[in-house]
């Protein structure tokens, strides 16, 4: 194939299940390219010389390699140019924000018809899981060396998979019954598969990573016993999870409930199984789901499947300020959520039993731009009215849980309860420990956290083989 | 793992389980809880911690069967595992040196005031202790309590054993004739909490509960069992679950704890039905 393909603007759709069948099950929405969707599309690269793709890419997956081995049929050096830098490419060929990162830097892009790198990355991976032989992953060999992780969701797994690859005796604690972290928790099913997660995750136990579910560091083993008990090193990957209120009158009234908590039950627990699954969520009428970011839309679209007849996104600003995926905020709209802009609640309203009833909210207007650099919502006097709710779904954002930080000593925070860590390394004031993902940045992307579990094994590869 | 090493039935519905969990026996405490499954299928149900043995790496667990989780619970034999066990959490009940405590206990909550009355009394503290039972059939534990305290006293609401009483009344009758009492810890129902939290309070005694919400993973994830204590949202799991009595705002707890009542219902039918089904099978 040494001749160039001609431009193709034609970028090949992925079929998706119609917004009114899909809004009442918890099956992918997003199907995935056939085999001959995937050649086309890939058919459709330029091989360019300066890769911008593959600079944009946190994880800086070999995307122009894994392209053309997929054209020319050669799956199984797709899967190893895909796989050499990034250990969970099913993951991020869903749930990544390619517009914004690799499709974003590609040539085709300025005629607005980018190549679709998620899409085929997606295909790939689950033509791997497919396949019912594997090689085995190549380890370089063993080092002698101990590294604890905690924490499994991406920041975590990518650390451990990394470390594991170089030859490093890897334990990854992880304080929920499954390894995952958001990747399970949070982002819904219909999203997300779990099958396909939990696949990622085996393969990274298949790389001699040791797994040990229910185990909450800080409250079993704290980080300076770890080190003490003879791990060479520590990276800390424990997300952002601890749910923010509105701290508004009513808020603790039944049927109200964090975003952490809806999807907890929802896809974690598998609520929407119930009662085949032991754990219970309200069923409900009319939820208002607040806040405007991809969580939020999540909630939103899972409370529809659950049987909602009214969904509202409440948003305190407007559409063009809506910090959500536009591919979700289109998801959402597709399938009848309804969003209410410029809205923000004042208070809960409750009936005799303490259940929500309604919400009382204020018109808002956008003001001057605020440090974010987005117009600050303001305040219309007077402009109270009620919505009527039977579930409210607070989904405003998530901070780091204190515990590893108020258990370990030597590690330096932020107000705002991150973990002060170096940007490109990922270490932190305390001699062996490293920590990258949502408890260094605040809560984030998949792929961001991949980044700097990435780094941050580097970082320790580096400090262990000095 | 966390394969049951040792049961026991203290009444025909309370149940003594000792699971094998080394990481969480080396490091618990009195007052602190743990998560548990049954199964893959099960909820996340948490249980204030019993006792522990260090050394056998084992932590004791006691449970009164109530809905469909702790049937299933009931239903395991030694030897069988659960699915999942996870501890230490919480805050530890605070232990130090006060002087003269009142222990009270509700129920099977006794199996919880257990290693909280053997820390106060290791500390130093003269315990009083005060336990009540709806009837004598479902009382269990007198003489553990009794070897931790340096006075107990037993009331059953029928009068079947000990005082024809409920727990507020010896409790306001020890305040009365004790001036010198510096804390009382009372776990039980939250119903009794309260009240016992009521007795107390004309008496400025500080008083600690242990509270119960419904709870999801227990590590301060999804905020279900917030409760207002003194005006403040707090959650249970990792601000608690002990708090000031006086300060708890009960009729919020009491409205969180029946948010689920019908699907209780539902899911223990449903579990019964699989049962009878499995049974003809």
């Amino acid at each position: 194939m040494s001749e160039k393909p001609k431009l193709n603007l034609n970028r090949v759709e992925m079929p998706k299940q119609e917004p009114e069948i899909r809004g009442h099950n918890f099956d992918e929405v997003a199907q995935g390219y056939t085999r001959e969707m995937a050649i086309e599309e890939a058919g459709r690269c330029l091989q360019c010389k300066k890769r911008n793709c593959v600079e944009g890419c946190p994880v800086n997956v070999n995307i122009p390699e894994f392209i053309l081995a997929l054209r020319e049929d050669r799956m199984w050096d797709a899967v190893d140019a895909l796989k050499t830098n990034n250990a969970l490419p099913g993951i991020c060929g869903r749930v990544c924000p390619q517009e914004s990162q690799c499709e974003v830097h590609c040539t085709l892009e300025k005629k607005g018809a980018p190549v679709a790198i998620g899409r085929l990355e997606r295909f790939v991976a689950d033509w791997e899981r497919a396949q019912p032989d594997k090689p085995s992953p190549q380890i370089t060999s063993p080092s002698g060396k101990k590294v604890a992780i905690i924490g499994s969701g991406p920041a975590g797994l990518t650390a451990a998979a990394d470390l594991a690859k170089l030859g490093h005796q890897v334990t990854l604690f992880e304080a929920l019954h499954v390894a995952g972290g958001v990747l399970m928790y949070g982002i819904p099913e219909f999203r997300l598969p779990k099958e396909i997660v939990q696949g990622e995750v085996e393969y990274v136990k298949s790389l001699g990573v040791d797994v040990r579910l229910n185990s909450v560091i800080g409250k079993i083993d704290t980080i300076d016993e770890l080190l003490a008990e003879g791990y060479d090193a520590v990276f800390l990957g424990t997300g952002a999870g601890l749910p923010m209120f509105l701290n508004i009158p009513g808020e603790n009234l039944n049927g109200i409930y964090s975003a952490n908590e809806y999807l907890t039950r929802t896809n974690l627990m598998k609520a929407y199984l119930f009662p085949e699954y032991d754990t219970p969520i309200k069923k409900s009428q009319k939820v208002a789901v607040i806040g405007g970011g991809n969580v939020a839309m999540d909630s939103a679209r899972c409370a529809l499947r659950l049987g909602a007849k009214e969904v509202y996104i409440i948003y305190r600003r407007s559409r063009e300020e809506l910090p959500a995926r536009s591919e979700e905020v289109e998801n959402a709209e597709e399938e009848g959520i309804v969003f209410k802009f410029l809205t923000n609640p004042k208070r809960f309203l409750g009936n005799e039993e303490g259940w929500v009833t309604g919400m009382e909210c204020y018109e808002m207007q956008l003001g001057e731009p605020d440090e974010s650099g987005r117009r600050r919502p303001v305040v219309k006097e007077g402009s109270e009215f009620v919505i009527d709710v039977d579930t409210v779904v607070v989904a405003l954002g998530t901070t780091p849980n204190p515990l590893i930080a108020s258990t370990t000593e030597g590690l330096e925070t932020t107000k705002k309860g991150t973990v002060v860590a170096d940007q490109e390394t990922g270490k932190t004031v305390k001699d062996r420990v490293w920590a990258g993902g949502d408890i260094v940045t605040g809560a984030a992307t998949v792929i961001s956290a991949m980044g700097a579990g990435k780094r941050a094994a580097e970082a320790i590869n580096a400090y262990l083989r000095r | 793992m966390y394969k049951i090493l040792h049961r026991e039935d203290l009444t025909p519905a309370i149940h003594l389980f000792e699971i094998e969990a080394p990481a969480i026996a080396k490091k618990a405490q009195a007052g602190q809880f743990v998560v548990l499954m049954v199964d893959e299928k099960g909820e996340r149900f948490p249980l204030t911690i019993a006792g522990w043995d260090r050394e056998k790496g084992s932590v004791t667990i006691v449970f009164m069967e109530v809905g469909m989780t702790t049937r299933k619970l009931a239903g395991l034999k030694e030897g069988d595992s659960l699915y999942a066990f996870i501890g230490p959490l919480g805050m530890p009940t605070e232990v130090e040196k006060f002087g003269t405590v009142v222990c009270v206990a509700g129920g099977f909550a006794t199996a919880i005031v257990v290693p909280v009355a053997q820390a106060l009394k290791d500390a130093g503290n003269k315990v009083i202790s005060i336990m009540g039972f709806r009837n004598k059939e479902l009382m269990f534990w007198e003489d553990k309590l009794k070897a931790v305290s340096d006075e107990l006293i037993i009331c059953t609401d029928d009068g079947s054993y000990g005082r024809k009483a409920l727990v507020t009344q010896p409790l306001k009758e020890v305040l009365e004739s004790n001036k010198d009492v510096k804390r009382v810890i009372a776990i039980g129902p939250t119903i009794m909490m309260k009240f016992a939290a009521k007795t107390t309070e004309p008496f400025g005694v500080k008083t600690i509960v242990s509270l119960n919400p419904i709870m999801v993973d227990g590590t301060g994830m999804c905020g279900c069992c917030r409760v207002e204590v003194g005006g403040k949202t707090e959650f249970t799991c990792v601000d608690g679950p002990d708090f000031d009595g006086h300060k708890v705002d009960w009729d919020i707890l009491m409205d969180r704890q029946k948010s689920y009542l019908y699907e209780e219902r539902v899911s223990l039918e449903h579990w019964q039905e699989c049962c009878r089904m499995e049974g003809k099978a």
